[in-house]
């Protein structure tokens, strides 16, 4: 299914948000939208209730590291609507220190992968239920997908080869 | 020449680790006393630790299925008396097979405390003997920066034979141990 400027998931979108889409890029027909961090809810809760959307399956929440850019962080949602069989990307970008307001509400699947981005890049994910790490020990210090975070980790007593902590 | 007493008559009842270190210290240190042929006792000793080395069934990743494969009826340890043993406190060898992460580390050592003397370590493949290809920041660099390692085999995965080969070169460090030295030592402290 050919994908163009007129189709429903990006005709409809941009003409309902208007302003607070901020990008829109069409690549062999997949969408992707770069949206506001402010209508994220009000975006998600659109795409899901609309009868012509209805994206009721989050496939996925992840998180990528653009340093040194600024801002740093950008959260991607994967989403499929299982009765339309259409796919779609939301993106929003923030800054270091910055929390996205969590989609748990919306989709309940969202739970482990937003704690998925929590544990390797520390994104904040406001009203989350559990935001606590899911890989990593409990007691683990820093991130470790962030791109300043050393490929072999810290120097401690499993890993003789780690880089020194700086202080 | 002659055995004073019944060296066996204190194995009555072993209660606590403790018990076990200290009745069987004392026999065999009272055999040996008695009859000054330390390496009779260390041959009979050693044979009986080396003919049944238990393993526990414990795999971290995918050299846990060449471990199970060695276990099963094509390569069968069993004929060579290695029973695979569903708890740490029947076990007297663990083979840790597969990459070790950080996250895993504590569990294996609490493992291993878990387990009663006289005890042995297998490190099966290139992860467990020095992490391997992963050296990342969630990987521990050899299992010997956490428990003490008898043999190391390479491989990634080892096949079975390379495992069973590992069991036959453990057996025969252990035929070359000395339990008679180790006793004494042990009756020494314990007195």
């Amino acid at each position: 299914m050919a994908v163009g400027p007129d189709s429903i998931l990006v005709k409809n979108i941009r003409e309902k948000f208007g302003q607070a889409i901020l990008d829109t890029v069409i690549f062999r027909d997949a969408v992707s939208h770069l949206i506001k961090k402010d209508i994220l809810i009000e975006i998600c809760s659109f795409l899901k209730e609309d009868p012509a959307l209805q994206f009721n399956f989050l496939s996925d929440v992840v998180g990528s590291d653009y340093y040194p850019q600024n801002p740093r962080f950008e959260v991607v949602y994967h989403l499929y609507s299982i009765p339309q069989r259409h796919r779609l990307r939301l993106k929003v970008k923030i800054e270091e220190e910055e929390a996205v307001p969590s989609v748990t509400s919306i989709w309940k699947g969202a739970d482990w992968a937003e704690r998925e981005a929590y544990d390797m890049f520390g994104i904040e994910f406001e009203g989350h239920p559990d935001l606590r790490r899911i890989y990593m020990p409990q007691d683990w210090e820093g991130f470790p997908l962030r791109k300043d975070y050393p490929l072999k980790g810290y120097k401690d007593r499993y890993n003789p080869y780690g880089e020194e902590k700086k202080s | 020449m002659g055995i004073a007493k019944n060296p066996l008559e204190g194995l009555v009842q072993f209660t606590t680790l403790d018990d076990i270190v200290n009745v069987t210290g004392k026999v065999v240190a009272t055999i040996a006393k008695t009859t000054k042929m330390d390496t009779v006792v260390d041959g009979i000793v050693s044979w009986g630790r080396r003919s049944a080395l238990w393993p526990m069934t414990f795999g971290l990743a995918c050299c846990a299925i060449e471990m199970i494969s060695a276990g099963c009826s094509r390569y069968d340890t069993d004929r060579l008396g290695m029973v695979f043993r569903p708890s740490p406190r029947q076990s007297d060898v663990m083979v840790i097979a597969g990459t070790m992460t950080k996250k895993i580390a504590p569990a294996v050592k609490r493992l291993y405390d878990q387990m009663p003397e006289p005890r042995w370590v297998i490190a099966q493949g290139g992860c467990a003997s020095a992490g391997g290809p992963y050296n990342t920041y969630a990987v521990v660099q050899g299992t010997d920066l956490v428990v003490p390692v008898d043999v190391f085999i390479p491989g990634c995965p080892p096949r079975p034979e390379a495992l069973i080969y590992g069991f036959l070169m453990l057996q025969e460090k252990i035929r070359k141990e000395m339990p008679s030295v180790f006793a004494r030592y042990e009756a020494r402290q314990h007195s």
